[in-house]
């Protein structure tokens, strides 16, 4: 899970899910708690799928 | 022997020293005068030129079970005939012969203070080790390019010894990590645009910076169902108990943090925060699960929806991080993760 895919590209990682921003990958400060825990558990989620997914190179799990 | 001759004495390994197969990795440091094996090539192509005076042959197994004992003995053995170059191998893809030339080299390199020229492929573990000590011609993965490595190998021993510039370029040794500097005629500045207008106009150009050598691995299978896989959290975000009790640096990271978190929930302000010192702090420090999600990952784990968050989190700072020290903690760290009986990672990156 990272911010800046071509990167991640770049060093070989294979399953890829883009996240919101360098230093909050994970959250976002302007939303409330709620909202921002919300948007982080619909990533990891997003991060399980790409984990239960079979590839066969790299891979942007871009939704 | 014509006085004018320079000297070279080889370093070979029990196979190619014509003493035997794996039965005989064992086989203490010997010396032989002359050449011996792949050695009659280097003659060969050395002619009139140079000699090899002498072959220092050690076991593999021999030499990397008994390093010090091994190098001392070798090294006195190649000091005595007072060469003025050293050739180890070359070891193509062979792991232990390639760290064994590549140590070798060093030793001599430090010692004896005379260049050492040596034959590997790029993914022998010496070359990432030793590339510094030797001028390693890039070979193939196999002994059958032998034919072709051998007068690669002289030629750059003919060059040394004669005290021509040498350059991975012109004699394909691979890059030993070394700056130089020097004067260029013209300014970084308009390098860069004739760089770039050469690129956009489909000229071929040379980078002056290229970029390091990284590998690929090949997939992983999926994990068949989330909901009975052990998960675990590993980060290159820096996050760490509050205080950084293992003094993780900031920047250039040597080392790497296993953490507990068996019970934890949520990550707070007044329990962990990040070491990283390449991005603004502020928002992982005021919860740090926006980088590690332990808080969504433990609830997950608590409603089923995963099997379990593995107690421990690994953690370090990718800021500067060089990419053979990240490959030694990510070695440490699967292995761990392998024994712990970890069925799938969750790594984040800021």
């Amino acid at each position: 899970m990272c911010t800046v895919v071509p990167i991640s590209l770049t060093v070989g990682a294979n399953r890829i899910v883009p996240t919101v921003a360098i230093p909050y990958p994970l959250g976002n400060p302007q939303k409330t708690p709620a909202e921002e825990k919300e948007l982080r558990r619909a990533l990891v989620r997003r991060a399980l799928r790409a984990l239960e997914t079979e590839v066969h190179g790299q891979v942007v799990f871009d939704k | 022997m014509s006085t004018e001759k320079f000297k070279v004495v080889h370093y070979l390994n029990q196979f190619y020293g014509g003493i035997g197969g794996e039965d005989k990795a064992d086989y203490q440091p010997e010396e032989r005068l002359g050449h011996v094996g792949p050695g009659q090539a280097l003659q060969a192509a050395l002619g009139e030129r140079g000699e090899v005076v002498a072959t220092v042959i050690c076991g593999d197994s021999y030499f990397n079970e008994n390093v010090e004992t091994a190098l001392s003995a070798i090294l006195a053995m190649i000091a005595k005939h007072n060469p003025d170059i050293v050739v180890t191998g070359p070891a193509f893809n062979a792991g232990r012969y390639g760290v064994a030339c590549g140590a070798v080299a060093k030793a001599v390199a430090e010692n004896l203070k005379v260049p050492v020229v040596s034959g590997m492929y790029l993914e022998n573990p010496g070359v990432e080790m030793y590339r510094k000590y030797a001028y390693i011609v890039e070979t193939s993965n196999s002994a059958a390019d032998m034919r072709k490595a051998m007068p690669k190998m002289a030629k750059l021993v003919i060059d040394l010894a004669a005290g021509l510039e040498v350059s991975p370029a012109t004699h394909g040794y691979l890059l030993q990590g070394l700056r130089k500097n020097y004067f260029h005629s013209e300014s970084g500045a308009k390098r860069a645009v004739s760089m770039l207008v050469s690129k956009m106009s489909g000229q071929p150009f040379t980078t002056e910076y290229p970029m390091p050598h990284f590998d690929r691995v090949a997939p992983n299978m999926p994990i068949a169902d989330v909901r009975q896989a052990k998960i675990a959290l590993v980060t290159s975000g820096g996050i760490v108990p509050k205080g950084n009790p293992d003094h993780i640096e900031s920047s250039s990271a040597s080392k790497y943090g296993k953490y507990d978190i068996a019970g934890i929930t949520d990550l707070t302000v007044e329990t962990f925060a990040t070491a990283h010192g390449g991005y603004d702090p502020v928002y992982a420090n005021q919860d740090a699960d926006r980088v590690l999600p332990v808080d969504v990952l433990s609830e997950m784990a608590a409603q089923g929806e995963i099997g379990s968050l593995h107690r421990y989190f690994y953690t370090t700072v990718g800021n500067g991080t060089a990419v053979a020290k990240a490959v030694t903690f990510a070695k440490k760290i699967a292995q761990e993760l392998l024994d712990d009986g970890v069925n799938a990672v969750i790594l984040t990156s800021t």
